[in-house]
């Protein structure tokens, strides 16, 4: 299964990103929601980011421009593309009874925080398999022992729901 | 007092007086275009305290604020950006120097100022100050609005006509014949070609020559360059700073964004002492009389450049609210409105009168335009909705 090319093919399909130069400051993108309002980011050029909000009452000003700082940005993206992917993996195996996919979120005071996935040995302490990383709201699919974690990340495990809280348990305390 | 001592201090007066008016401008939330003008009337001839040992200095560290002021321009935006904004935006762009030309143009033609005076006047009544529009728009929170492209695009098209009109009124200026005037048409139509093609095409080249990874290098090969095309470019009698536009727009990608970071300061500086020299070269009892006259162009050139960014809002199918934005948004002028004029008085070749009324005219709309963008919702809200229409 390529995780990446899945993702990548549900947003195409559903939601059209409008992409404006902005001369001068950047570039625009942005997405029209169902209901005509419209949420997206401006990139300056200088790499700084802001999050847009249009109005409901007038759909051509925007009703906040709020600055991101790059981590902020990853750990926004990771909030809104995690559970997507975890639907569609839900979905995929719903045929599988007794298995779930669920994200297990790496955090500040994890002892895996800066450390390989291999040290976790997930696997064969918990029988749950690690099917993708989420990093600033990138799909790492596959990862190998060698990845490194870091706090934010969000691990995506797939296993049976008992050996999914054992593996959350290990994430977070070792 | 030995003389270096006194000229110090004098230069050191200039600019620290110039930071107090810079941050009350910031305090009030205006651009400090005004202040540093009143700040020249206040020096200077006529004003309250003559400058006298630093009058060579001054004048030249001017020269190189247009020369920075310009090529900032040119670094602003990139080649792909000014051809795809040519095309898209013309209509809207021609609209705008129609519109806004006309105010300037018949005002100079009433007060017997001549076709070199009407070709002055007019383009200081048509340049919207990019500075303060795009200092506005992210003031206000409007970068993300759909009618900023449209605003933009704008100012786009009118600094493409910068480097058109300057070497044509340059050429004017110098009093040369209507035939002349056509071949510096054609001459600097074909020069901009030329250098849009080759930053199109060859801009990695232009960037390399300047690159370099040490800043300090970096800064002094750029500014070298900078002033030794504006040099050349004012020996071929098209000015100085169009030679500064055009190597601007030769520089791309991130070599442009780099020399932009280090040369704003350099810019801020310079462009201060520029607006300085030429509030200096004005006599602030000659602005009273033509007071009445710079409020007639600043109503009617208030109203044609609100109505220029309410009707290419309307073109691309804006509401009535963010028609009026873009509308007031464009309204300010400044710093190109005074480097043309500048450049009228350098050459001596119209009345002293344009430059006090060209300097009581950008006083006002610089502080009019932001005024204007900041409260035109709350105005456009208290009027009645048109009637629905039905179809």
């Amino acid at each position: 299964m390529n995780l990446r090319r899945a993702a990548g093919a549900a947003y195409r399909c559903t939601v059209n990103v409008d992409v404006t130069p902005l001369p001068g400051i950047g570039v625009r993108k942005e997405i029209e929601l169902r209901g005509g309002r419209r949420v997206g980011v401006i990139t300056h050029r200088d790499g700084r980011i802001e999050l847009i909000l249009s109005r409901a009452d007038d759909p051509d000003a925007c009703l906040a421009e709020l600055p991101l700082t790059t981590e902020e940005a990853g750990a926004l993206a990771n909030l809104l593309g995690a559970p997507q992917l975890v639907n569609q993996l839900n979905d995929e195996h719903r045929d599988l009874p007794g298995i779930t996919t669920r994200k297990l979120p790496i955090r500040t005071n994890s002892p895996y925080d800066g450390r390989p996935l291999g040290d976790t040995a997930l696997r064969t302490r918990t029988q749950v398999s690690v099917v993708a990383v989420m990093r600033a709201g990138q799909v790492c699919p596959s990862p190998t022992p060698d990845f490194v974690l870091v706090a934010g990340d969000i691990v995506i495990a797939v296993g049976e729901a008992d050996k999914l809280d054992h593996a959350a348990d290990v994430l977070a305390r070792g | 007092m030995d003389h270096t001592a006194l000229e110090l201090l004098e230069l050191g007066a200039v600019f620290f007086g110039l930071g107090l008016l810079g941050r009350l401008a910031h305090r009030i939330g205006l651009s400090p275009i005004p202040l540093y003008l009143v700040g020249g009337l206040a020096f200077g001839t006529g004003g309250i305290l003559p400058l006298g040992d630093i009058g060579d200095f001054t004048s030249l560290a001017g020269e190189v604020g247009v020369v920075l002021l310009l090529l900032l321009l040119g670094l602003e935006y990139s080649a792909a950006e000014l051809v795809t904004g040519l095309r898209r935006s013309w209509l809207a762009g021609v609209v705008d120097i129609v519109l806004n030309a006309a105010p300037g143009v018949a005002v100079a033609l009433i007060l017997g100022w001549g076709p070199v005076g009407a070709m002055v006047l007019g383009g200081v009544t048509y340049i919207s100050s990019s500075g303060i529009v795009a200092k506005v728009l992210s003031d206000l929170g409007r970068l993300g609005n759909r009618e900023t492209p449209v605003v933009l695009s704008v100012l786009v098209f009118e600094d493409l006509v910068m480097a058109l009109y300057l070497p044509i009124l340059t050429a004017l200026l110098l009093g040369v014949t209507l035939w002349g005037g056509i071949g510096a048409v054609g001459i600097s139509v074909a020069v901009i070609s030329v250098v849009l093609l080759v930053a199109l095409r060859y801009g990695r080249w232009v960037s390399a020559v300047v690159d370099s990874d040490d800043q300090e290098v970096f800064l002094l090969k750029v500014l070298g360059a900078a002033l030794l095309l504006a040099g050349f470019a004012q020996a071929m009698q098209v000015s100085a700073a169009v030679g500064a536009f055009l190597l601007g727009i030769a520089i791309s990608g991130s070599t442009a964004e780099n020399a932009a970071r280090l040369l704003e300061p350099l810019r801020d500086l310079f462009a201060a002492v520029f607006f300085v020299v030429f509030g200096l070269s004005t006599d602030p009892a000659s602005i009273p009389p033509v007071l009445g006259w710079a409020l007639v162009l600043v109503v009617t050139s208030t109203v044609t450049k609100f109505a220029t960014g309410w009707w290419a809002a309307r073109r691309a199918r804006i509401g009535r609210m963010g028609r009026a934005r873009a509308g007031a948004a464009l309204v300010a002028r400044g710093e190109f409105s005074i480097v043309i004029a500048g450049l009228a008085v350098g050459y001596a070749a119209v009345p002293d009168e344009l430059a006090a009324l060209a300097t009581g005219y950008v006083l006002i709309m610089a502080m009019v335009g932001p005024i204007l963008a900041r409260y035109i919702e709350p105005v456009v809200r208290l009027l009645p909705d048109r009637p629905a229409v039905p179809i």
